[in-house]
């Protein structure tokens, strides 16, 4: 099966896209979930989509330094423009789950399993 | 090649700037992405540690064809037990730092895992200095 994109994913698991539209393109290396920045730096794999309920700028630094594939921001939190303009400037995708934590990573391992 | 970047205590907004810097460099020179994305996580921990705790820091950067070294002197509390600051899990961070998902302990053992060479000296009460080295 061909791997999906994220632009796929977005649309299939009912994300929004909040930012980085130029690099939906990107086929996502699975996925990891920590509101831990040390934590995502240290065993996050590069390609990876993280999970998150974070939404402080720090995320896309972190994204952008260890090259993931995109930040799904989870249970409709409330995301400043300036972060998504920062996420622009650095070729961050920021998607937007309207759903908690569980039921997103639950949603995203259905679809990501065996595919990538 | 040297650079110099001064970092300010308690400005998160602007950490990872000179991480992100230093990496596009790494990149420009064609450095292995993997040694870069290693490089990336040891500078940003080192540069949140200052933000997080220090009053400021400075970052020297020296680098050459066979490796990158990186000094980090700080002006700030210090570490009292550098053993027990190196060990997972282990913080000092205020509780609105590691609400930000910071603070977790794990800042300084993923320097260790991701550099070859760290020394990390502190003079309680006046600052830390971390010195670290990748080689290409």
């Amino acid at each position: 099966m061909e791997k999906p994109t994220l632009e796929n994913l977005t649309e299939d698991l009912g994300f929004a896209c909040l930012s980085g539209k130029t690099w939906l393109s990107r086929t996502p290396q699975s996925a990891y979930v920590s509101d831990l920045l040390s934590d995502v730096m240290g065993k996050a794999r590069n390609g990876m989509i993280w999970v998150t309920s974070q939404v402080h700028k720090n995320i896309v630094a972190v994204a952008s330094l260890k090259e993931l594939s995109a930040i799904v921001i989870v249970n409709e939190r409330p995301i400043e423009k300036e972060l998504l303009e920062q996420a622009e400037r650095e070729e961050v995708v920021v998607l937007a789950s309207n759903l908690p934590a569980f039921e997103t990573v639950g949603k995203l391992y259905n679809y990501l399993d065996g595919r990538c | 090649m040297q650079f110099e970047y001064e970092i300010e205590g308690g400005d998160f907004s602007s950490a990872g700037k000179a991480s992100s810097d230093i990496k596009k460099i790494l990149k420009q020179l064609n450095i292995d992405p993997q040694i870069v994305r290693k490089i990336a996580v040891a500078l940003y921990e080192a540069e949140v540690n200052v933000v997080a705790h220090a009053y400021k820091g400075v970052m020297r950067v020296d680098l050459d064809a066979q490796r990158i070294k990186i000094l980090l002197e700080d002006e700030g509390p210090g570490i009292e037990n550098i053993e027990r600051a190196m060990q997972e899990g282990f913080s000092t961070a205020s509780e609105e730092v590691r609400q930000m998902g910071f603070g977790a302990g794990m800042g300084l053992p993923n320097i260790k895992r991701n550099t070859d060479e760290m020394y990390l000296t502190s003079l309680p009460g006046k600052g830390t200095t971390l010195e670290m080295t990748v080689k290409f």
